[in-house]
């Protein structure tokens, strides 16, 4: 390789490393400058820093049309990868503002560092499809996970949550890994299309078949999805509010991108397995990974007293709706499950962004804490409402548009005797579940009448503004989808599936 | 000019909302103007109203061209009927809310969103838009009757909000189902409708879809959220359930099911039927043994929705625009028997068991109360002269080519519906039973009629008078709908 080439790289590589600098830049100033500074000031810099830092890589990635692929699929650059991490950086950088209120622990630097470091694990992750790879860059990805949700070094909760998601993430590495070396074994190749066209020539192989199933266990226990969900629900109640946020919105895009992509594109042939050889393929085994998440996550849901854990029973379901996006056909699978998935991170963001506050303000997470939210901050009262709304699919809200463009692109599939019919009628009926307990937090803050002596919140202006953009990107997502669809939709179009 | 109905809806709710909380007279201005504004643009529209081929295409716009779907608005006879209904229980539900004290502006504002999605069903022409409109009124049903409404307002809520989501979940899935199936990539409601469904798909997807919308139009046996949202909800919550919500479902079923799945229509045509009647004298039976007062008026709701599925249900024009004329004609005069029954009497006595208002002499009280509950009394058991009449008996003519024996039973509802009407009039304002001894209206001296209220019960009086004298008025642009393309394949399947 010459000069130049290492000069293409980095060039294409520049976002991870504009990324990679920002961390270490958090890192230096806190540990250089700010040591005995105020709190909240040390922690209004480093959020600015990681601001600035992921701003400069987002512009980057638009300003440098570099497409390509480098070392046999080692880094992939096109539209859409491009797209997805721009989602992450986004999602970073909310993460970050809403972490600037949160009074978890004394060591900022290091907190920003671990988070900008996760979101540079997320990038690699979505922008490579080499199976070494994506494993290496997972794994970058769940240590910093596995530090953030620890980092309250004065709550037992938070340690023992980080225990759960690290004993937990550890099992479902060594699946994948597992999955990965019989991949390797079977084809002779870690790159996902030369894999898949090696699958054709096999054709199906139980051992292809068990491969697959490691495959599917491992991103299963990334994405929560019903039966590999038991670490979510104590994470998201044990973390801290901004780990919790991040896990909720940054690691569920990256990882069901790379799932996807790993499943649609390497296993295409491996759809709905061979019933002659006694092979399964991807599409059963999803459609009842789907049908169980959606089912367990919404019907657990309606028995929390904890919003947090509410939150995280409607991940599991959530993850279950967007399994069934794996089931459309070609690049619709690709296009519903982002703008799904985006629409649900940036929604799960702003509802945890109104938790935060009734969190530090009130004092707690349980439903009770919420009584009369309407009174006390009805601006946060009412963003809440569109957060939960979009979550349980009401239109004219992003959550809706999402649901629909999914269940309409899974019964395009086959439209001669709809083979997925049967599990969009249980996520639509899931969905009137999941309003019931949505309905359930609204009713506290809309109808339930405060105390007495319940004073107004004291909203800092920072979060305030974060959560009504997020409401105001939520309502205008559900109005005009075809902005970030288009987008999407351009972006796959780049690419032949 | 009619799409205009929905755009000020939403911005005046969105006004109410701004409005300060100190500040209901504010609020109230606001209110009035927007459901003013509304009424007259539905009034104009009515009035410009130029249907080509029975349908104005009022605007269209690619809205998600990835998936086939256009901001397409259009309005034939019947939306342009409902649509004036919805202005005038909009004006009066603001005249019967003007005593909202608690919450002013968040009341109007969910108030106005329900208002804005109802207008929006009614001029949609796209199904995946009318759909978004159908949802968005769910909400503030939820919230209107949670915050504001009365007995066992968090049951009647949830299962009003549960009944209307899984209602919209099975038009959901046969809408995706038969955009899948159809092929066609597209939501336009006439590509839809002339696309011609294989009929096994039809034997499924048309009862999934109709009973859906029939939930919310009150069809036994999903009637029941209706007597208890009904009850629990504020007056003028109660007078938009009846008046108008009700509609939205019967509306659904006539716009959706019927035409996209002619082949449906009559394969199901005889149980549908069976149910409709059911609920004609079902609903008229339960009204004759509530002790509540809301609950007589409720029942009787479900029991006149009865008629409105049954004339869909005829294939037949007579019965299809007695249908209509149905909704117009129990939109206005539920609205009216709620809002006597809830703002006029139990705002005043709280109460509204009929043995305690036995004993109260209201007519003494309230005259006015009074005189308006038994126009509204002769208005629902169907008198000549009041626009009930002409509907129901419409919908019975239509009836009597379709299922004669049903119909006979039909008509058995009806004089039940003439029996507990009287009786609840006797009861509650015309009863013998002497006054207490110590007279209820002494130590709570029952605050007088307020201007508003008359206003109120006024215009909707006229409404069912004119319409009553003078049916040609609605009926000459509702029959000419049914020619429209939009309904090509029903009119095949009834042979017309």
């Amino acid at each position: 390789m010459n000069p130049a080439d290492y000069l293409q790289l980095l060039t294409a590589l520049a976002p991870e490393v504009i990324v990679v600098c920002t961390a270490l830049l958090v890192l230096a100033v806190d540990l250089l400058g700010l040591q005995g500074k105020p709190h909240s000031y040390r922690m209004s810099i480093a959020a600015g820093i990681t601001t600035l830092g992921c701003a400069a890589a987002v512009v980057w990635m638009f300003i440098n049309p570099t497409v390509g692929n480098w070392h046999g699929g080692m880094l992939v650059i096109d539209p859409l990868n491009k797209t997805v991490k721009a989602v992450l950086l986004l999602l970073t950088v909310l993460t970050a503002i809403l972490s600037v209120d949160c009074k978890f622990t004394r060591h900022v630097g290091e907190y920003f560092a671990l988070l900008l470091l996760a979101t540079v694990g997320m990038m690699l992750l979505v922008s490579t499809e080499e199976l070494l790879m994506i494993f290496a860059s997972l794994e970058l990805v769940s240590l910093t996970l596995y530090i953030l949700v620890a980092f309250n070094k004065d709550s037992r909760q938070s340690a023992e949550a980080a225990l759960k998601y690290f004993l937990f993430g550890g099992m479902s590495a060594a699946f994948l890994l597992f999955g990965f070396s019989l991949l390797y074994g079977l084809t002779g190749t870690t790159h996902v299309p030369k894999m898949a066209e090696k699958i054709f020539t096999i054709g199906a192989d139980p051992l292809l078949t068990v491969a697959l199933v490691m495959v599917v266990i491992g991103f299963g226990f990334k994405v929560a999805a019903v039966p590999f969900h038991l670490w979510a629900p104590d994470a998201y109640q044990g973390a801290p509010l901004p780990s919790a946020v991040f896990i909720a919105s940054g690691s569920k895009v990256a990882s069901f991108f790379v799932f996807a992509k790993v499943l649609l594109l390497g296993f295409s042939q491996l759809g709905w397995g061979d019933e002659e050889k006694a092979t399964g393929g991807w599409i059963p085994l999803l459609s009842i990974i789907a049908a169980v998440s959606m089912v367990l996550g919404n019907l657990a849901a309606i028995k929390q007293t904890s919003v947090r854990r509410l939150l995280a029973y409607s991940a599991i379901a959530h993850a279950g709706y967007m399994l069934i996006g794996f089931l459309a056909p070609g690049g619709d699978a690709f296009g519903s499950l982002l703008f799904y998935v985006t629409t649900y991170a940036l929604t799960t963001v702003g509802a945890f962004g109104v938790l935060g506050v009734v969190e530090s303000q009130v004092g707690g997470d349980q439903l009770k804490d919420f009584a009369g939210l309407a009174r006390r901050a009805p601006a946060l009262a009412w963003c809440l409402m569109v957060f939960l709304l979009s979550l349980a699919g009401i239109p004219p809200l992003a959550g809706f548009f999402g649901k629909f463009y999914l269940f309409a692109a899974a019964l395009t599939n086959g439209a001669h005797n709809l083979p997925f019919l049967w599990l969009v009628i249980l996520g639509i009926a899931m969905s009137c579940v999941s309003l019931y307990y949505y309905l359930q937090v609204l009713k506290q803050v809309f109808v339930v009448e405060a105390d007495e002596n319940a004073r107004p919140l004291v909203v800092s202006s920072l979060s305030r503004v974060v959560v009504v953009l997020l409401a105001v990107v939520t309502v205008l997502l559900g109005c005009m989808p075809g902005w970030l669809l288009d987008t999407i939709h351009t972006a796959i179009g780049e690419r032949s599936w | 000019m009619l799409a205009w109905t929905i755009y000020l809806s939403f911005a005046g709710a969105l006004a109410c909302l701004l409005t300060p909380r100190a500040n209901p007279r504010a609020t109230r201005a606001v209110a009035l103007g927007t459901a003013l504004a509304g009424l007259f643009c539905g009034l104009a529209g009515a009035i410009q109203f130029k249907p080509v081929n029975g349908l104005e295409v009022i605007t269209r716009v690619r809205w998600i061209p990835a998936l086939g779907i256009d901001f397409s608005l259009a309005a034939d006879g019947i939306s342009v009927t409902l649509v004036l209904l919805t202005g005038i229980a909009a004006l009066a539900g603001v005249l019967f809310s003007w005593n909202v004290e608690r919450r002013t502006n968040e009341f109007f504002a969910f108030f106005f969103a329900l208002i804005g999605g109802v207008y929006g069903v009614f001029l949609s022409l796209d199904l995946f838009l009318l759909f978004v409109f159908y949802e968005i009124a769910i909400v503030p049903k939820y919230f209107l009757i949670a915050i504001w409404g009365s007995t066992r307002r968090d049951y009647a809520a949830m299962k009003l909000a549960l009944y209307s989501f899984i209602g919209s979940g099975m038009v959901l899935i046969g809408m995706l189902a038969a955009y899948a199936v159809s092929g066609l990539a597209s939501f336009d409601l006439q590509a839809l409708a002339q696309h011609s469904f294989v009929p096994e798909f039809q034997r499924w997807a048309f009862p999934l879809v109709f009973v859906g919308f029939a939930i919310l139009a009150g069809m036994w046996p999903f009637h029941t959220w209706a007597p208890t949202g009904h009850s629990a909800a504020p007056t003028a919550a109660s007078m938009l359930l009846a008046g108008v919500v009700m509609k939205l479902g019967a509306y659904g079923c006539l716009r959706v099911a019927m035409t996209l799945f002619p082949e449906g229509l009559k394969m199901w045509q005889h149980e549908l039927a069976a149910l409709a009647v059911t609920g004609i004298v079902y609903g008229a039976l339960v009204a004759l043994v509530q002790k509540d007062f809301k609950f007589v008026i409720g029942y009787s709701s479900v029991s006149h929705m009865g008629f409105v599925l049954l004339g869909l249900v005829t294939l037949n024009e007579v019965g299809w625009s007695g249908a209509v004329l149905q909704m117009f004609s129990h939109g206005v005069i539920a609205g009216l028997l709620f809002a006597v029954v809830g703002r006029m009497v139990y705002d005043r006595t709280h109460t509204r068991d009929l043995d305690a208002l036995e004993g109260m002499g209201l007519t003494r009280a309230m005259p006015f109360a009074s005189v308006t509950f038994v126009i509204a009394g002769f208005a629902s058991m169907g008198m000549p002269g009041f626009s009930g009449f002409i509907a129901e008996l419409q919908v019975l003519i239509g009836a009597w080519q379709a299922f004669p024996k049903l119909a006979l039973l039909a008509g058995v509802g009806i004089v039940i519906g003439v029996v507990y009407t009287l009786k609840t009039t006797a009861t509650v304002f015309f009863s013998d039973k002497p006054a207490p001894a110590e007279p209820h209206d002494l130590d709570h001296p029952l605050e007088p009629i307020t201007v508003p209220e008359r206003l109120g019960a006024a215009l909707l009086i006229f409404c069912t008078v004119v319409v009553g004298l003078h049916p040609r008025l609605l009926l000459d642009i509702i029959v000419p709908s049914f020619k429209s393309p939009l309904f090509d394949g029903l009119r095949k399947v009834a042979g017309l």
